[in-house]
């Protein structure tokens, strides 16, 4: 088993520093000050780091396209985890918050950053406050403030709590919200690492794609790139929740079978139902039926199968499953979350939740599968940022695999009144 | 009027000093101005834009925009039942229900002694632990009727 992240995650008392320094925690500082920061980007873009916030964007390739010779620069972490079926990045902050500030310290020298922030969701009070604490204690012994181990380098790093918005984990809302206010995408280009928080140029990164960074200044990019598929290098956090027998958080290798996550590493479906259908990448992606429950969990091959990867988290359903009605939870959730800003997200999900409440209800007519897709289209590729394509992911999907769902709620609906 | 506590004068203190513009500082006061106050008042809403340098109706559009600030006064406890999917496919409505019934309360009411408010909430990032509730902030999860009642029992 193969364990970078989760290494050690279970040692007694590891959120404080003496701890995680007897684990080996914060040696790769000193090994990346004996380097020119531009190194430590090349070692990372060597690795194949790809961010594990959703979108998969190469680590070390975004670290480059920072403006060049603007500052100051931004680190923000992005600890907003709010996509419906993960909870990885909770269990690092809550166990290791450690790891997160050595990715951070690294990441900032690598760009020649001397702010940084990590911006965690609101509901998480408890969470930054150990951060907090960690932070102090990283400060203590000089690993923050100024001249850090005698490299000449400065950072200073701090918490910013969130307060309740799905949409704040998108990048540039994120930022919206960090200089205080309505946490609203922002039209890119230009992307953060041009033009960020401040206006200044900034780096986004995942929790976890950060703690992935000491492993990696330690170890070298080889040893990262020797994990893994092809394209899809290391391992990856995977939250397994629903109908399994030991849902949980699972370090995987890239490239295991989601059979082997479903079985091996979460013990099976429960009761010894049948798998019906999966979610393999939150609540943003397509979902899949049993049949392709061989497929590698990786990003090229659940691409190749129709879905993605995501943020890593597999939700699973077994063959009680009304799928609608889980389709409609998130759709409730994308209508509650949607911004506003634009018409085909604000109206669409609405209008989407209402049928499907309708055909839920048993108050649905056959005609509105096909409205449902239509709204699908007019959606699709048309809203300003991705929650409205994320949006139309589960319902599309589950038309397209599990329609003898709808139909079966469809033929017991009420005759209507003339 | 809305005067911030000496406690809370200090925390701002360290706030302000996190953010080279002090605007950063919104949702921090917000969450500050509730602590105190149990909720977000309108003077709080006008004592914080003095402060930021922003107007009253630019912070109550920020503060209307997040869902943990509340604009009304709620109660004591505010229990957040997670219902989003990976809690639905683990029972978290008939948990609520229980809660509810309990209670004698709907979802969004408060009780008479203004002790608990019921809310539904979307996903806590506490999925692999469903069925997953907040009281102010703290997670309980795994949740069954019986850890509810020794959760509620607890709460004074
Ligand atoms: C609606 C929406 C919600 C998002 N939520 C999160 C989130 O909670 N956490 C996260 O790291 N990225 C989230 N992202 C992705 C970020 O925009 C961004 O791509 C990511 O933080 C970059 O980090 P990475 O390259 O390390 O993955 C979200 C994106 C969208 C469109
Ligand atoms: S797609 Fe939805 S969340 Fe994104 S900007 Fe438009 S309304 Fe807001
Ligand atoms: S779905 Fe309930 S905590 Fe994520």
């Amino acid at each position: 088993m193969t364990q970078i992240l989760f290494k050690g995650i279970d040692t007694p008392n590891l959120t404080s520093i003496d701890v995680y320094e007897k684990q080996g925690g914060y040696a790769a500082l000193a090994k990346a000050f004996a380097k020119e920061p531009d190194e430590i980007v090349e070692m990372v873009k060597a690795s194949g780091l790809r961010g594990r916030g959703g979108a998969g964007f190469p680590c070390g390739l975004k670290w480059s396209f920072l403006a060049k010779d603007v500052f100051p620069r931004y680190l923000c972490c992005n600890s907003d985890e709010s996509e419906p079926g993960t909870c990885k990045d909770r269990e690092l902050l809550m166990k290791t918050p450690h790891l997160c500030i050595e990715g951070m310290i690294l990441c900032a020298y690598a760009c020649r950053i001397e702010t940084a922030y990590n911006y965690i969701r609101g509901e998480f009070e408890e969470y930054g406050e150990i951060m907090d604490r960690a932070i102090a204690e990283a400060y203590e012994r000089g690993y923050l403030g100024k001249n850090i181990m005698g490299s000449g380098f400065n950072l200073e790093m701090y918490t910013h709590m969130g307060a309740g918005a799905y949409i704040c984990g998108e990048e540039s809302a994120l930022l919206t919200s960090l200089e205080g206010g309505r946490g609203e995408p922002r039209m890119k280009p230009p992307f953060p690492a041009v033009e960020g928080l401040y206006a200044k140029p900034t780096i986004v990164n995942n929790t976890e794609t950060l703690c992935v960074i000491p492993f990696i200044v330690n170890n070298g990019p080889e040893a990262y790139a020797a994990i893994g598929t092809e394209k899809s290098k290391g391992t990856k956090l995977v939250s397994v929740s629903g109908h399994v027998n030991k849902p949980g958080n699972y370090e995987i290798v890239l490239g295991t079978p989601i059979s082997e996550i479903i079985d091996k590493f979460a013990g099976g479906i429960r009761n010894g139902n049948k798998l019906k259908a999966f979610i393999p990448g939150g609540s943003s992606v397509p979902m899949l039926p049993a049949d392709k429950v061989d497929t590698p969990y990786d990003y090229e091959s659940l691409v190749a199968a129709g879905s993605m990867l995501g943020s890593g988290a597999l939700i699973v359903m077994d063959d009680t499953t009304n799928v609608v009605a889980e389709v409609l939870r998130i759709t409730s959730f994308y209508m509650h979350e949607s911004c506003g800003k634009c018409t085909p997200c604000r109206e669409g999900t609405r209008w989407m939740h209402q049928i499907l409440l309708e055909i839920q209800n048993k108050v649905g007519k056959p005609e509105q599968l096909d409205l449902l897709t239509d709204i699908c289209d007019n959606m699709s590729f048309k809203c300003f940022c991705p929650l409205g394509d994320a949006a139309i992911a589960p319902v599309l999907s589950s038309i397209k695999y599990f329609r003898a769902d709808y139909e079966e709620l469809l033929a017991s609906a009420k005759a209507p009144v003339a | 009027m809305f005067v911030f506590s000496e406690a809370a004068e200090s925390r701002i203190e360290k706030i302000l000093a996190k953010y080279p513009f002090k605007k950063s500082a919104m949702l921090p006061l917000l969450t500050l101005a509730q602590e105190q106050e149990g909720y977000v008042t309108p003077e709080a809403m006008i004592e914080i834009g003095k402060r930021l340098g922003a107007s009253p109706a630019y912070v109550e559009s920020v503060c209307t925009f997040y869902t943990m600030y509340f604009t009304k006064p709620v109660g004591k406890y505010v229990i957040k039942f997670c219902i989003n999917i990976s809690c639905h496919l683990n029972g978290c409505d008939n948990l609520m229900d229980y809660t509810t019934n309990k209670l004698g309360i709907q979802v969004g009411e408060t009780t008479a002694d203004k002790k608990f408010t019921i809310l539904r909430e979307e996903c806590l990032a506490a999925c692999s632990e469903a069925p997953v509730m907040q009281v102010n902030n703290k997670y309980y999860v795994a949740l069954t009727p019986e850890k509810v009642d020794q959760v509620l029992a607890a709460l004074k």
